[in-house]
């Protein structure tokens, strides 16, 4: 990992969050260079989620920071929306919105929010939805495209403002097993043209050949990260050997 | 995927205590809230005093105030407004539960499928395009003189019994449509689950489509009890002695409209609590469906 100059983009600092009772992160470090791909793995309920939530302002953290190059965006006096339109987010269940075209989806924040005008934003749309194969969709509503396409359009919609970091919320985990290669290689693709990801995952293969970090959450910590060869290939922590081998055990890497 | 579900051992540890950066935000956030909880207070007040001023100052207020807030006629018309108001309170009462059943039964006979129940579709269609379209002081005309006038045997002469039954007629057709739009946001897979189970399509109905239904539309529903709150005050047409008709009778005999503004401030305080319900209700529905706490 050679330092890139300016610092992190994004630097998660001694992150907590708790819901009620529950401890979802108890003091999450994690910093993320400009260019490179971060992959979070861990169990279900090991906080990746939430981390990726607390980064995009969509939760409010209970102690620590999370800096923005450089900028402190845990700060109560920071504008949240100013912070969040510098980022691009992923859901999980795409959160495409059903009553918008495909092109309006992907137009409504450069329009709306970056004040481009919209001549300019439909070309933008157009030139993504065609890298992406969907160019001829543009016009469709998305209830009509499947899973993949869907999850397709809604990273093409992150991207189209130009996010400093793209934030990728376990993004293939609602997709049919023959979708998922569809929108593995999008991410790919992003990540290749200099990108920077961040993305809680499943698909460790995925991990493993993008990523240039891989981190295992545990327990609401960062308990070992490292190159992917490394810390998939062999890990120093005993959770993190069982956590691979019941991954193993389900066929999944 | 064997993880999942599973609760962690350690995940009772307790934490550290709060870093002296947190509780800068957090400080810095009470501040911000007491600052415009103390600028609302200021600004309502300021407002307050000035609406005060104004209104007091003008011109005519004396005039307005001797005929729409005289403290004597108030006092000597209460007794009898607030015993027209319990006839209202009853209607209300009365009326909103005939008016519930009525309009779900309708609901459920719009939603029926299949061409046997053809004919009990169209009735029921009918009567909603019908009652919801009439205005309901043509409704109240018809059913308190229409029917009297008929002379028929066994029919109610009661303006109570009357009224009652016309505002019944009108707003279970608004409440079925109500009824029938929750009953149509539940989702076709509920449905398809259900009769998976093998429960019949009556039982699908009551025990997993009409629940969830209710439970949608809520809000709209006390809206409409809201509406039907005040609309109970029209029985005063027919003749009956109700709180309208109470305050009519009083400015009649002083020419003093301050009995009317009392019975409206108290429809006002009848309506208050269901109009706070219904925000509760909404507040409620909205939580449960959210799961991000900052937007």
């Amino acid at each position: 990992m050679s330092p890139v100059a300016g610092g992190p983009v994004l630097d998660v600092r001694g992150v907590v969050k708790t819901f009620g009772e529950n401890v979802v992160l108890r003091g999450v470090d994690l910093s993320v260079d400009e260019h490179r791909v971060v992959a979070l793995i861990g169990g279900s309920g090991s906080g990746k989620s939430t981390l990726l939530r607390c980064a995009s302002l969509l939760e409010q953290v209970d102690d620590g920071q999370v800096l923005l190059d450089g900028e402190d965006i845990t700060d109560p006096q920071v504008d949240a929306d100013a912070v969040r339109r510098r980022l691009g987010v992923v859901f999980q269940a795409y959160n495409l919105f059903p009553h918008l075209t495909v092109l309006d989806n992907v137009t409504l924040a450069p329009v709306r929010v970056h004040g481009r005008s919209r001549s300019e934003a439909t070309d933008e749309a157009r030139e993504l939805l065609d890298r992406i194969g969907l160019a001829d969709k543009a016009g469709e509503y998305p209830d009509r495209l499947s899973g993949g396409q869907q999850q397709r359009v809604a990273i093409v919609r992150a991207l189209a403002v130009r996010p400093r970091v793209l934030l990728l919320d376990e993004i293939t985990s609602a997709l049919d097993p023959e979708l998922v290669g569809e929108v593995l290689r999008l991410v790919r693709e992003v990540a290749t043209q200099g990108m920077t990801i961040v993305m809680a995952t499943h698909e460790m293969g995925f991990a493993k050949q993008v990523a240039d970090t891989v981190c295992f959450l545990d327990q609401g910590v960062v308990l070992e990260s490292g190159p992917p060869a490394q810390v998939l290939g062999d890990p120093v922590e005993p959770r993190t050997r069982q956590f691979l081998s019941r991954i193993i055990d389900a066929g999944r890497l | 995927m064997a993880v999942r579900g599973r609760r962690r051992p350690g995940a009772e540890l307790s934490l550290p205590a709060p870093s002296a950066l947190e509780l800068d935000r957090r400080a810095f956030r009470a501040r911000r809230s007491r600052r415009s909880t103390l600028v609302a207070l200021g600004s309502t007040l300021v407002f307050a005093v000035v609406a005060y001023l104004v209104i007091t100052r003008s011109p005519g207020w004396p005039r307005v105030q001797s005929t729409f807030f005289s403290l004597d006629n108030a006092r000597a018309a209460f007794p009898d407004i607030l015993r027209g108001l319990w006839l209202n309170v009853q209607v209300l009462v009365i009326g909103g539960l005939c008016v519930v059943v009525l309009g779900l039964g309708l609901a459920v006979l719009r939603t029926l499928r299949g061409p046997a129940f053809a004919p009990l579709r169209l009735l029921a269609t009918g009567y909603v395009d019908v009652f919801r379209g009439m205005p309901l002081i043509i409704t109240l005309y018809l059913v308190g003189f229409g029917l009297p006038a008929l002379r028929l045997q066994g029919v109610p002469t009661s303006p109570f019994i009357l009224g009652t039954a016309a505002i019944v007629l009108t707003y279970s057709a608004y409440v079925a449509e109500v009824f029938r739009a929750g009953i149509e946001s539940v989702h076709p897979s509920q449905r398809a689950a259900a009769r998976s189970l093998g429960l019949t399509h009556r039982q699908m109905m009551r025990i997993v489509v009409l629940p969830q239904a209710v439970r949608n539309v809520t809000p709209a529903l006390l809206n409409d009890f809201v509406a039907l709150q005040k609309d109970v005050g029209l029985i005063s047409v027919l003749g009956a002695i109700d709180a309208v008709r109470a305050a009519q009778i009083e400015v009649g005999q002083t020419f003093n409209f301050t009995p009317y503004v009392v019975a409206g401030l108290l429809f006002v305080l009848l309506a208050v609590p269901s109009a706070r319900i219904a925000d509760t209700v909404s507040a409620r529905a909205r939580r449960r469906q959210q799961s991000g706490s900052v937007l």
